[in-house]
C-alpha cells in the first residue's frame, strides 16, 4: 500500500463524478433533481480546479472554485424559484409535463 | 494515511454520487449530494486547500443545499413515477458512461504531464489568509462583479417567487 | 502512537464531562425555571433532586421506541444520529484553558487546534440543520413537517448575523483559531479593564456581543425562537413522533448545542479563559467564592425545615466538598491549571445561565414576526456594526 495517491487520481474522480453528473441531468425526470446533477458537475470541476492549484503550488485554482461557489448560489436562488413558479401554474414537478411550447 | 483516507473518501464521493442517480426520491438525492459534497470538503483538505473544505461546507452543504431540501419539503416533492424511456438509457447510457470515464482516465494518464504525489502539508498558502490575500488584490475586480451578481440573483428570486405572477 | 492515546483519552474526557453538563443542564434548567416561577423543580430523586438526570436516562432508555407507520425508516432514525454527532463533534475544536503538564506530558486542554476552528464551528451548526429538517419530513406528521420546515427557513436565516457578528471580533485579532483569540484577549487597560473583544479599543464588540447571542438562540432553537417545536401550536413539532432513545438524542443535541454556542461566546466576546480582574486579585476570587458557598452550606445545614427532612445531612457534606475545592484553588501548582479552566467555565454558565432565566421571561415570537425581525432589525443592526469595525481597525492600524 503506497503511502500517497498521484494527483492523476484526483482528476480521475473529478472525472468520474462530473460522468455522473451527466447521467443524472440525462436519466431524472424530476425538475430538482437534474438541478442537483448540475450541482454534482459543478462540484466535480471545483474538485479538478482545487487539484490542478495543488499542482502548480498556487491558490488562483481556489480562487476559481470560489466563484463557481458563488455563481452556483446564485443559481440556485434563481433557479429554485423558477421551480417554485412552475409548481405553483402547473404542480407539477416532472420536466416532461412542462412541454407547453412543444403543442 | 493519505492514500486510505483517499480511497475511503472518494469511494464515499462515489458511492452518493451514484445513489444521487439512482434514487427516485428527491429527498434521497439531496442527501446523497450533500454526502459528496462532505467528501470532496475532506478531498479539499488533503489537498491543502482548509479555506475552500470550510467554505464547502458552509456554502455548498449548509446553505445551498438545505435551500434544496427545503423547497423539496415545501413542495411536498414525491418520488418520480416510471416512464419507459429507461430501458434505452440503461442500454446505450451505461455504456456511454462507462466509456466517457475511461476515456478520461486514459487521456490524463497518457496526455498529463507526470504529476506528483498528493503528501498532505506540503502546500500550506490555502488557508483563510492565503485565499484572502489573492481574491482581495488580484481578483478583486471578478470579487466586485459577483456581489453585483448576486443582487441581481436576489432580484430575480424575490420577482419570480412574489405571489401575483 | 502516543498522539492517539493522548487524544483518545482527551476525546473521552471531553464527551463525558460534555454530556454529563447537558444532563445536569437540564436539572439546573428545571430548577431554575421553577424558581422563577415559586416552585421548588424536581426534589424526589436524590438529595433536592440532584440525580433526576440520571433517573430521566434510565426512563429514555428502558422505554419503548416507537416507529410510526409509513415513516421513512432510515431517514427517521438517521436524524437524531445526525443530530447528536453533530452536536458532540463541534465541541472538538474549542480549547477550555492554557497548556498543561500532566505527568511530564505538556498538552493543551483542547482536542484539535484548527486554525480554521470558528468556521469549523459555523460548517458544523449550517449543516445541523439537516438533522431537524430531516426530523420533520421523515416522521410522515404533519406537525414535524411544519416544525421542519419552519427550523430550515429560521436557520439559514439567523445564520447571516451569526456569521456576521463572529466577522468583526475576527477583524480584531486576525486570526480563526479560537486558540489564539483567546490568548489576542490576554491583559488590562489601565491594569483595570480586561481586553476582552466586548471592551477592545478602537470598536467595543458589546452589539456584536448581543446580535451574536440573539442569533445564537435562535440556532439552538431556544425561547424565544422555539419555534420549530413551538409545542401550543405543534404538539412538539420536529420531535413530535420521536420516543425513547432518538428523542433523548434530539435533547441532549440540543442541550450540547447550548453549551457549544456559549463556550464561543465566551471565547469570541467575553475573553476566553483570561481573568476579568488582574491576577493579583482573580487568582484569590475562587477559593472565596468556594468558601462563601461552603459558608452559606453550613448556614443553611442548621436551618432546616419539617418538610427538608435530609437537609441537615446533605448540606454539611456540600460544605465540606465545596471547602476542598477551596483548597485545591489555592495550591500553586494546581491553580495554574485550574483558575483559567474556573473562568472559562464560569462565563460559560453565565451565559447558560442567561438562556434560562430568558426562557423563563420571554414569550414566545411569532412565526411572521420571526423572520421579520431578522430581515429587517438584526441583519441590517450586523451589517452597519461590522462595517464600524472595519473602518476603525483600518484607520488604527
Amino acid at each position: 500500500m503506497p503511502s500517497s495517491v498521484p494527483l492523476s487520481w484526483y482528476l480521475i474522480l473529478s472525472a468520474i463524478l462530473f460522468g455522473l453528473g451527466v447521467a443524472g441531468f440525462v436519466v431524472r425526470r424530476n425538475i430538482i433533481t437534474v438541478f442537483m446533477s448540475i450541482e454534482l458537475m459543478l462540484n466535480a470541476v471545483n474538485l479538478s480546479f482545487i487539484a490542478f492549484s495543488y499542482q502548480l503550488r498556487q491558490v488562483d485554482g481556489h480562487i476559481f472554485s470560489f466563484f463557481v461557489m458563488v455563481v452556483a448560489a446564485a443559481e440556485a436562488a434563481v433557479g429554485l424559484a423558477i421551480i417554485l413558479t412552475v409548481f405553483k401554474n402547473r404542480a407539477t414537478l416532472a420536466i416532461d409535463d412542462v412541454s407547453s411550447l412543444k403543442n | 494515511m493519505d492514500a486510505i483516507l483517499f480511497l475511503i473518501f472518494a469511494a464515499i464521493a462515489v458511492g452518493c454520487g451514484v445513489n444521487l442517480v439512482v434514487q427516485r426520491h428527491p429527498i434521497s438525492s439531496a442527501l446523497s449530494l450533500v454526502g459528496v459534497m462532505a467528501a470532496l470538503a475532506v478531498l479539499y483538505l488533503l489537498l491543502g486547500a482548509e479555506f475552500m473544505a470550510a467554505a464547502q461546507m458552509i456554502v455548498y452543504a449548509g446553505a445551498i443545499m438545505v435551500l434544496f431540501v427545503f423547497t423539496i419539503m415545501l413542495l411536498n416533492a414525491g418520488s418520480e413515477r416510471k416512464t419507459d424511456k429507461a430501458l434505452f438509457a440503461r442500454l446505450f447510457g451505461v455504456p456511454a458512461l462507462i466509456g466517457f470515464i475511461v476515456l478520461i482516465g486514459f487521456l490524463i494518464r497518457t496526455l498529463l504531464p507526470k504529476t506528483e504525489n498528493v503528501v498532505f502539508g506540503t502546500f500550506t498558502e490555502g488557508t483563510a489568509r492565503g485565499v484572502g490575500l489573492k481574491l482581495f488584490t488580484e481578483y478583486l475586480l471578478p470579487f466586485e462583479v459577483t456581489s453585483l451578481l448576486i443582487l441581481i440573483a436576489i432580484l430575480g428570486a424575490v420577482v419570480l417567487a412574489r405571489k401575483e405572477i | 502512537m502516543e498522539f492517539f492515546i493522548i487524544t483518545g483519552i482527551k476525546a473521552a474526557l471531553v464527551a463525558f464531562v460534555l454530556l454529563t453538563t447537558a444532563a445536569y443542564l437540564v436539572w439546573i434548567e428545571r430548577k431554575v425555571l421553577a424558581h422563577i416561577q415559586l416552585r421548588v423543580g424536581p426534589y424526589r430523586v436524590g438529595p433536592h433532586g440532584l440525580l433526576q438526570p440520571l433517573a430521566d436516562l434510565i426512563k429514555l432508555v428502558t422505554k419503548e421506541g416507537v416507529l410510526p407507520a409509513q415513516v421513512n425508516k432510515f431517514y427517521y432514525l438517521l436524524a437524531p444520529f445526525l443530530a447528536v454527532a453533530l452536536a458532540l463533534v463541534s465541541i472538538s475544536v474549542i480549547p477550555f484553558g492554557k497548556q498543561v503538564e500532566v505527568f511530564g506530558y505538556k498538552t493543551y486542554l483542547e482536542l484539535a487546534n484548527v486554525n480554521l476552528g470558528i468556521l469549523v464551528i459555523l460548517a458544523i451548526s449550517s449543516v445541523s440543520v439537516y438533522a431537524v429538517a430531516l426530523g420533520g419530513w421523515a416522521s410522515n406528521n404533519k406537525y414535524a413537517l411544519l416544525g421542519g420546515l419552519r427550523s430550515s427557513a429560521q436557520m439559514i436565516s439567523y445564520e447571516l448575523p451569526l456569521a456576521l457578528a463572529i466577522v468583526s471580533p475576527l477583524l480584531m485579532c486576525n486570526t480563526l483559531s479560537l486558540r489564539e483569540i483567546a490568548e489576542a484577549q490576554a491583559g488590562f487597560y489601565f491594569g483595570l479593564i480586561p481586553k476582552w473583544h466586548i471592551f477592545q479599543m478602537p470598536m467595543p464588540q458589546l452589539l456584536a456581543f448581543i446580535v451574536f447571542l440573539i442569533a445564537g438562540f435562535a440556532e439552538t432553537n431556544r425561547v424565544p425562537f422555539d419555534l420549530p417545536e413551538a409545542e401550543n401550536e405543534l404538539v412538539a413539532g420536529f420531535h413530535t413522533e420521536y420516543s425513547s432513545t432518538n428523542f433523548a438524542a434530539f435533547f441532549t443535541a440540543e442541550y450540547c448545542n447550548m453549551v457549544t454556542i456559549s463556550a464561543v461566546a465566551t471565547h469570541l466576546f467575553l475573553g476566553g479563559w483570561n481573568p476579568p480582574l488582574p491576577e493579583v486579585i482573580s487568582n484569590w476570587i475562587p477559593p472565596a467564592i468556594f468558601v462563601g458557598f461552603s459558608l452559606l452550606a453550613f448556614y443553611h445545614a442548621t436551618q432546616t425545615s419539617p418538610t427538608r427532612p435530609w437537609d441537615k445531612y446533605t448540606f454539611p457534606v456540600l460544605g465540606v466538598v465545596l471547602l476542598g475545592l477551596a483548597g485545591i484553588f489555592t495550591l500553586p501548582l494546581l491553580r495554574d491549571a485550574l483558575t483559567p479552566l474556573f473562568w472559562f467555565a464560569a462565563k460559560t454558565g453565565a451565559i447558560l445561565f442567561l438562556f434560562i432565566w430568558v426562557r423563563g421571561t420571554l414569550p414566545r415570537f411569532r412565526y411572521d414576526q420571526l423572520m421579520k425581525f431578522t430581515w429587517t432589525f438584526l441583519f441590517p443592526v450586523s451589517v452597519v456594526q461590522l462595517l464600524a469595525t472595519g473602518i476603525l481597525v483600518a484607520i488604527v492600524n
